[in-house]
């Protein structure tokens, strides 16, 4: 949605196709080209902790983008999220060990088997709307935990089962930098995925149901096949993402699946912006790092004469859960559409200097 | 094609004890402007909202192109060629001038969530550029042009009413329901809405059924007018015919003060 303002001097498109693409213009195209290039390169470069956040920010952005396309594109809501990213993380690993099916089909085969669980649990979405719906999500939650811990065939139990690194003609990405590469293409395929499905037919009625739905089905939109449809892509996001994670630490357990997962996926996508791909991607690397960020500056406070208070040295676990909790409350506050919006806002004011509009 | 496009037989609608619609019957020839005109809360809405699915009506036909359409879904309905404009705006807010229109596009449209974001290697870009064409189209027939990369939600009133109506447009309707088009317009948007309204009809060929408070739009371009009061239908038929009845005038329209003495007495 950008305005024709925002085109530089002399961009002139003279088709429907070049009027039609993902970036706003040739620059940012480029820019992005050139980023994901140098990316590639990463790994001779930045050592294993960075490679670490990096890969990450990948799987955790596959799943968070899936959310926003379901709470931010489509106005409903899931408190699930969370639980949906297990799935993912155990289905993948039970069908390579189970069926020895290769791990990199796998992950795909989990994509779409998490979208068929999610399914089924977004049924009620067809029926139901806002807290009660984001409550039935809740109930998605919790069973579906629950199953992780007694369905010892298909997760192993409270034992947990290990996953396969991902293998490729012989190769195996068991390493940081290894699987660096698997991380940085599911990603940008994951992503470019996102920005097509919302420029085509079912993106945009996606939105419409979120605007108005009254009228979207006045306009020929089936309102159940879209709600639930997008319970399904954001499941098979967050499937695909959870394998990734599966597939990159070597082992899976239930307890890192909970309702305090799916809460931070939200807020990912609230600080990132609702309804925004970019956004998305904005708003899990703030997550991400925000913890980093903060275990960094106290690790220097400690050394210095005046820094080493132990309330905030030994406290710093319980600091990372406030802080997390404090920017979310801020970001509602100050900043509701996220640090898409604001980033907007940012180039405006570049692009209108000394104007404010 | 036969004459009737849209037969609507004995339609009944309450909401609890309060009865919205009693027995209305009422032909609508293809091709022609059929206006619903009445006092507020005579049903009009309420009729339109029949037509388009919204409302299930409790008893009673809708016949559309000869075919039973009054249990169907409204995007059925859709799908069928029913396109129609609401009386308080629902554009999608937060989309584009272009998507809202693009979105009226949705049921001519195969591309889905699987070939769609394969979008260079499936038929998907294609079919969006060429329904984009179709698109400018109709954005160039309602002079939206200057409009089209602006978010809905920030457009004026006058504008909003007309991409509403490009949306409708884009359905590729063979009827549309259009519910008070000119409302809250001054008279110069008006004249331009009303030339619209003849276009459409004339050289799209679409079958427009519309509700309207200004008489002299009313007359002046509808080929067919029906008064509901009260949920009930007065009268239907040429425009001068339905001004003249006294029914009418005394519902609607307003008597003139030494007719209203004759009544009287």
């Amino acid at each position: 949605m950008s305005s024709l303002a925002m085109r530089p001097c002399g961009d002139f498109r003279t088709s429907y196709k070049q009027d039609n693409t993902i970036f706003e213009t040739k620059t940012i195209r480029w820019f992005t080209a050139l980023v994901i290039g140098l990316a590639c390169f990463a790994p001779f470069i930045l050592d294993a902790y960075y490679l670490t956040l990096f890969i990450q920010i990948s799987y955790l952005g596959i799943a968070a983008l899936g959310l926003n396309i379901l709470v931010g594109f489509t106005g409903q809501i899931s408190l699930g999220h969370g639980a949906f990213f297990g799935f993912g993380a155990f289905a993948s690993a039970w069908l390579n060990t189970s069926f020895n099916i290769p791990v990199f089909i796998c992950i795909p085969m989990a994509g779409f088997l998490t979208m068929a669980v999610g399914m089924m649990f977004g049924m009620p979405a067809a029926r139901i709307k806002g807290l009660y719906l984001a409550i039935a999500t809740l109930a998605a939650q919790f069973i579906i935990e629950d199953f992780f811990g007694r369905a010892e065939w298909f997760s192993g139990g409270s034992a947990g089962s290990m996953a396969n690194p991902v293998e490729l003609f012989g190769f195996a990405f068991d390493t940081d930098e290894s699987f660096y590469y698997i991380a940085l293409f599911a990603l940008v395929f994951m992503y470019i995925w996102g920005c097509n499905l919302m420029r085509s037919r079912d993106g945009r009625a996606f939105v419409a149901v979120r605007d108005h739905y009254l009228s979207a089905e006045i306009m020929g939109v089936k309102l159940n096949k879209y709600r639930l449809l997008s319970f399904g892509i954001s499941s098979f996001y967050a499937g695909i993402g959870g394998a990734m994670y599966a597939h990159y630490l070597g082992y899976v357990s239930a307890e890192g699946f909970t309702i305090f997962m799916s809460v931070q996926f939200l807020a990912m996508v609230i600080i990132g912006g609702l309804g925004s791909i970019k956004g998305t991607l904005m708003g899990v690397v703030f997550m991400v790092l925000l913890p980093e960020a903060l275990e960094g500056g106290v690790g220097i406070m400690k050394d210095t004469s005046w820094g080493n208070i132990p309330m905030v040295v030994d406290g710093l676990a319980y600091i990372k859960e406030m802080a997390i909790g404090l920017v979310i409350i801020l970001f509602l506050i100050f900043e509701p559409e996220g640090l898409a919006h604001r980033w907007q806002q940012i180039k405006n004011y570049w692009k209108f200097y000394p104007f404010s509009y | 094609m036969t004459d009737t496009i849209l037969k609507v037989d004995q339609i009944s609608l309450a909401f609890g004890g309060v009865k919205a619609l009693t027995d209305v019957s009422f032909d609508v020839k293809t091709g022609s402007v059929f206006s619903i005109i009445g006092p507020n809360g005579a049903g009009k809405t309420s009729m339109l909202n029949c037509i388009s699915g919204r409302y299930r009506p409790n008893s009673g036909s809708i016949h559309f192109d000869d075919r039973n359409v009054t249990n169907l879904r409204p995007n059925d309905r859709a799908d069928l060629g029913i396109g129609r404009t609401f009386q308080n705006l629902a554009l999608f807010g937060h989309m584009s001038v272009l998507d809202n229109i693009m979105v009226g596009r949705h049921h001519l449209m195969k591309n889905n969530w699987l070939t769609g974001p394969l979008y260079w290697a499936s038929p998907a870009q294609k079919e969006e550029l060429q329904h984009r064409r179709e698109v400018e189209e109709i954005i160039d027939f309602l002079d939206i042009t200057h409009v089209r990369k602006a978010v809905a939600g920030t457009l004026s009133y006058g504008l909003r009413k007309r991409v509403e109506l490009a949306r409708a447009m884009a359905l590729k309707p063979k009827l549309i329901l259009l519910d008070e088009p000119m409302a809250g317009m001054n008279l110069e948007e008006k004249e331009d809405m009303a030339r619209y309204i003849l276009d459409l009809n004339e050289e799209f060929g679409i079958t427009v059924v519309m509700i309207e408070h200004d008489m002299g739009v009313v007359m002046d371009i509808s080929h067919e007018v029906m008064v509901l009061d009260f949920g009930k239908k007065l009268i239907s038929g040429l425009p001068e015919d339905v001004m003249a009845d006294e029914h009418v005038r005394q519902a609607y329209l307003g008597l003139e003060e030494n007719e209203q003495l004759q009544e009287v007495v």
